[in-house]
């Protein structure tokens, strides 16, 4: 098996396995208690705290955990537009964020919100410009994400960062895909808020976290006890904790080395697709993307009917096509980097790992250019093309 | 999340291609959707459809059942083929999961649209058979 589908989730480390696995059924104590054998918990889950703050240079105690990325994402964005209301009801997000923050703030758009959905590029970066243009007296948040899921465009943060500072407006940036991958650095961002998920960097899955700055007092989103500084209620979910922090120590350590390793390779996969495979393109950003990301569009064919046909070949990947997820409609930021929709339901994202061998990427390119053509010799609008251009010839 | 059958008839698909010169032809569906299906039948003088070929755009299911399809309606007469329907297509492929319950009426609509070009070259008309474009 060729597992290229590490945007969806990553395989667990073996160290990181090894670290949760006495919080299970030795130390297994709720580390709220009162006796020394949940203080042990409670030492193994600050270290973590501590750990996964380190990565973003932010302080141990800005840093919430939660069940995942779609949790701090709900929580970042309803719990600052509840405590922002009075000072006004507008927020600015862009096109292309993650449904985990888009459907939130549609959700928030029927409770009486405003949300401007900002424009990105062919590229996929958001336009400033636009951005800063959207900014109102009565705005109270901007949330645009550090990298995207689909296409791997890392946006400018800082940028983004500066102008929230500038005008006063909290700024919320869902991490998910870039925590661990790239470096980022909450000061320097002037980030206030930044959601991220353990099991996209070999962490496990149903823990992540929330950062929220020192001095901004949005609400809690899990009312119920006193966990988390009273700000998340629920029991700590100590192995997770353990696994995410053991994860982030590895993620940190590793970081340049990974990030040089993966970029390289992922250029090599997007230099063969792009020379080997005819009517093929980059979506994203040439190089600004998350070193592990690759996204192509493959005219005249579509996504789901290639995805079957690598499984067949024991390679997972993915597609931007929303035909697998049961929705009939292309991926929304395929046709917000303003592909037609014919282009957006041919899809491929390929998405590596420190893991990803130049071997899996050989195969995997000969298989996708083998199913490519295959697919292609049973598309009709691959024959009307070549009809028009045998017609234009003669 | 598709039956064996699906699975089959997208992995080797009956009758892909094309037919020349073919007694009819007919596109349906369109790119917004993601799906596009050609069908060619070539009939006989005495209305019996003796080939049939598809050429399709689209999902596995959209994919299998052109290709069912296509199986259905070969060796029928042009009223036959009428017969079948997406629901008849469906069962032939032990059923679709509903989201992709429209592929089977796309395959309907593409035997259709194939139906109706031969009948507007021949100049006559198909009891039961619309114009599916319309």
């Amino acid at each position: 098996m060729i597992y290229l589908d590490n945007a969806a989730t990553t395989r667990v480390s073996e160290e990181v396995f090894e670290a949760m696995k006495p919080y299970f059924c030795e130390q297994y104590a709720n580390p709220s208690g009162i006796y020394s054998f949940a203080g042990r918990s409670m030492k193994a889950v600050d270290e973590a705290r501590r750990s996964v703050a380190q990565l973003i240079g932010a302080q141990h105690d800005e840093i919430y955990f939660t069940a995942g990325g779609s949790e701090s994402d709900n929580w970042a964005v309803k719990a600052a537009a509840a405590f922002c209301q009075k000072k006004g009801k507008h927020i600015i997000t862009s096109k292309i964020e993650h449904h985990a923050v888009l459907h939130t703030c549609q959700y928030l758009e029927k409770q009486g919100y405003e949300v401007t959905y900002v424009d990105v590029d062919a590229c996929g970066v958001i336009k400033l410009d636009e951005l800063e243009a959207a900014i109102r007296p009565d705005t109270i948040l901007i949330t645009v994400m550090a990298a995207n899921n689909e296409i791997g465009t890392i946006q400018p943060l800082r940028e983004i960062g500066a102008l929230a500072k500038k005008n006063g407006i909290l700024f919320h940036t869902d991490a998910v895909q870039a925590y661990g991958h790239i470096p980022l650095d909450v000061d320097a961002l002037h980030i206030d808020m930044l959601s991220a998920s353990g099991h996209k960097f070999h962490g496990p899955k149903g823990i992540g976290f929330l950062y929220i700055r020192k001095g901004v007092r949005i609400g809690s989103f899990v009312h119920g006890g006193a966990q988390e500084r009273s700000r998340r209620a629920g029991t700590l979910n100590v192995p997770g904790i353990v696994g995410i922090g053991a994860a982030a120590r590895l993620a940190a350590a590793s970081l340049q080395e990974r990030q040089e390793q993966e970029t390289a390779l992922r250029d090599y996969l997007i230099r063969r697709v792009l020379e080997e495979i005819p009517y093929s393109r980059l979506n994203g950003h040439a190089t600004d993307r998350l070193p592990g990301n690759a996204n192509f569009c493959f005219r005249f064919i579509e996504g789901e009917s290639l995805l079957i046909l690598l499984d067949q070949q024991g390679i997972c990947a993915s597609s931007g096509s929303a035909c697998t997820s049961g929705s009939l409609d292309p991926s929304h930021v395929l046709l917000a980097l303003g592909l037609p929709h014919e282009l957006a339901h041919g899809s491929l994202r390929l998405t590596l790992s420190e893991e990803t061998t130049r071997e899996d990427i050989d195969s995997t390119v000969d298989a996708v250019g083998r199913i490519v053509e295959r697919l292609r010799s049973m598309s009709p609008l691959y024959e009307d093309f070549i009809k028009q251009n045998r017609k234009r010839e003669a | 999340m598709y039956s064996e059958k699906v699975m089959d008839h997208f992995s080797n698909p009956r009758n892909v291609g094309e037919i020349e010169d073919p007694s009819g032809v007919g596109t349906v569906g369109n790119a917004k959707c993601g799906d596009i299906m050609r069908m060619y039948l070539d009939i006989d003088d005495n209305g019996i459809i003796q080939d049939a070929k598809f050429k399709t755009f689209g999902c596995g299911a959209a994919v299998a059942t052109s290709s069912m399809a296509t199986e259905l309606v070969k060796g029928r007469t042009v009223t036959q083929a009428l017969e079948v329907t997406n629901k008849a297509v469906m069962e032939a492929l032990d059923g679709l999961p509903p989201e992709k319950v429209h592929c089977s009426l796309l395959a309907e609509e593409a035997i259709h649209a194939a139906l109706w070009d031969y009948a507007k070259k021949n100049d006559i008309s198909i009891e039961g058979l619309e114009d599916p474009v319309k």
